[in-house]
């Protein structure tokens, strides 16, 4: 009757395992915490700061507000032009290192492009095109166009691996050059995931379009850096408010796009079913 | 809604269309609207001409500054700093899950039946996720002065939204049989949560903790720049020295932990998940 007694087990025991990791954790804990200086008596100290630091957030400061609009303004700017040049690159790196439609000798110089292009935070290649093109928005469209190669570059490959290879077959079967291939048979399965990347990483380029400024690279982030620096935080409050106000502007318009390109909502749908727009999900990265 | 749609014009032949004139006219307003958005940012947009054309000169001076790359700096400053990055990462996504746990869960309208309590979650989520590592590394550089304390939080507090929106959607798809075996057990709130939920959202929450740690290791590289430790720190001081060949060595250094956390988080996740 042994299989009566394997049944009777308890089917949550645990196995040692997670407790040797959970007590590795804790050790590390203690370990990273020392490393860092973190202790208890810093974080109090910094408790009693905090109230006098929000209390110079408030009340937020819009008196400059032409400057704030020209700083949003470019990040805008840079937003959209780092998107479009990004995508346009992209399309093609993307393709060239798809595996089931490329040979290897393309597909792998293609896949060192992008995961070279994303290994580096926007921020950080911002500062090399700072040295190369001088300070402004130039900068920052080139850094973005960069995040953006890495980014769609990789989705894009993924998703031309998935496709369905029947397609592609029966339009090579017919004589199909190699271009009509691609027309027909590989971007009408991957066009509306395209729209989704698309979408996301204008999204993802206006958030870092506010920020590459902290390096010099153009938009409100220089503004923001600055006035945090001169310990004019009621501007800072009033920059913040504005950049969150933007993104989240942002946000609605990708939705709004993704719904009529994959959904095809017409923008009669939009209005009438703004709460239906919520189930367009997507992944995130940033 | 996506219905063809059929015409009949006055001769015979039918001509079939993919969209309707309405969605039609939508996407051809979107594709118009993009157009005039390029145009106008390509006219408006400040870029100067000489600084274009000086472009591949000072590419090459750059490249020229960076050679030979400064090894020798690595084990004096960078080191240290690379490693205090590492543990700004993991520590701040250590604190985002165990903060992003409770919220996910008050997010997750089949688990806490409540829209006002759902909402509030969410707003928490929301706002966490509309803020970038940078400003939130601002405003704990404002609290708590400059240093790797600074750097943990902005880390955690970036990650909480994140987190707690795939915990929630996660939550949210979980299959609702076990669940309701446990309450017609009379299970209490807890041991549904531990052993309906639990179970089922475990290697998506795992998941979901590494994805976070590669983009954490990413991000807080960057932190340094704006005060809140970590390699940027040496990056940034190297940057206003112009020694080019220290930068370079930062930059190696940083391209190798972000290749080695992705190469590791692949590994743990083919393994173990």
């Amino acid at each position: 009757m042994s299989t009566v007694s394997a049944i009777r087990d308890d089917p949550f025991r645990r196995s040692a395992w997670p407790r040797v990791a959970a007590v590795a954790l804790l050790v590390y804990i203690v370990y990273a915490c020392a490393q860092l200086d973190v202790s208890w008596e810093r974080v109090h100290a910094g408790l009693d700061n905090a109230a006098r630091f929000f209390s110079r957030l408030f009340p937020p400061n819009f008196t400059r507000s032409d400057l704030l609009i020209k700083g949003l303004t470019e990040s805008l700017e840079i937003a959209i032009l780092a998107s479009t040049l990004g995508i346009v690159l992209a399309l093609p790196i993307g393709l060239a290192a798809a595996r089931n439609l490329m040979p290897a000798w393309i597909s792998w110089p293609a896949r060192f492009v992008i995961v070279a292009a994303r290994s580096l935070h926007p921020v950080i290649v911002a500062i090399i095109f700072v040295k190369a093109v001088g300070f402004g928005a130039l900068a920052g469209i080139l850094a973005l166009t960069v995040a953006s190669i890495g980014f769609i570059g990789k989705l894009f490959t993924e998703a031309i691996e998935e496709i369905s290879d029947k397609q592609v077959e029966a339009i090579r079967a017919t004589g199909a050059p190699f271009a009509s291939v691609l027309a027909y048979g590989v971007l009408p399965q991957v066009f509306s995931r395209f729209i989704g990347f698309a979408t996301y990483q204008l999204d993802s380029n206006l958030r870092n379009s506010t920020m590459v400024g902290i390096v010099g690279a153009g938009g409100i982030g220089g503004t923001l850096f600055a006035a945090f620096q001169r310990f004019d935080y009621d501007y800072v409050c009033a920059i913040l408010i504005s950049i969150i106000a933007l993104i989240m502007i942002g946000e609605l318009f990708a939705t709004a796009i993704r719904a009529i390109f994959i959904e095809n909502a017409t923008f009669a749908d939009l209005f009438r079913r703004g709460a239906a727009m919520r189930h367009v999900r997507h992944t995130e990265d940033d | 809604m996506a219905a063809p749609y059929a015409s009949a014009p006055a001769s015979h032949e039918r001509i079939w269309q993919r969209f309707s004139r309405a969605q039609r006219l939508t996407r051809f307003a979107v594709y118009l609207a993009v157009v005039v958005a390029i145009v106008m940012a390509a006219q408006t947009v400040e870029i100067i001409p000489e600084f274009l054309a000086d472009a591949p000169e000072q590419m090459i001076d750059l490249v020229t500054r960076m050679w030979p790359i400064d090894f020798a700096h690595y084990p004096d400053a960078i080191h240290a700093a690379l490693m205090e990055t590492i543990h700004i990462a993991t520590l701040g996504t250590l604190l985002a899950l165990v903060l992003a746990l409770p919220v996910g869960v008050l997010a997750a309208n089949n688990l806490v039946p409540s829209l006002p309590v759902n909402l509030f979650a969410k707003l928490i989520l929301v706002s966490s996720r509309s803020v970038n590592s940078l400003v939130w590394a601002l405003l704990f550089v404002g609290i708590f002065g400059p240093g790797a304390l600074a750097g943990t939080l902005a880390i955690a507090f970036r990650s909480i939204g994140f987190v707690g929106k795939l915990f929630g959607e996660a939550l949210d798809e979980a299959q609702r049989g076990p669940i309701e075996a446990l309450t017609a057990a009379g299970a209490p709130w807890l041991s549904r949560l531990t052993f309906g939920y639990w179970p089922q959202v475990r290697p998506a929450f795992w998941s979901i903790a590494l994805f976070r740690w590669d983009i954490n290791v990413r991000e807080s590289a960057v932190l340094g720049l704006v005060g809140a430790g970590g390699i940027g720190m040496v990056l940034d001081s190297a940057l206003n020295l112009f020694q080019w060949n220290r930068v370079a060595m930062v930059l190696l250094a940083i391209f190798v932990v972000v290749i080695a956390a992705e190469i590791v988080v692949t590994q743990v996740r083919r393994r173990v998940i």
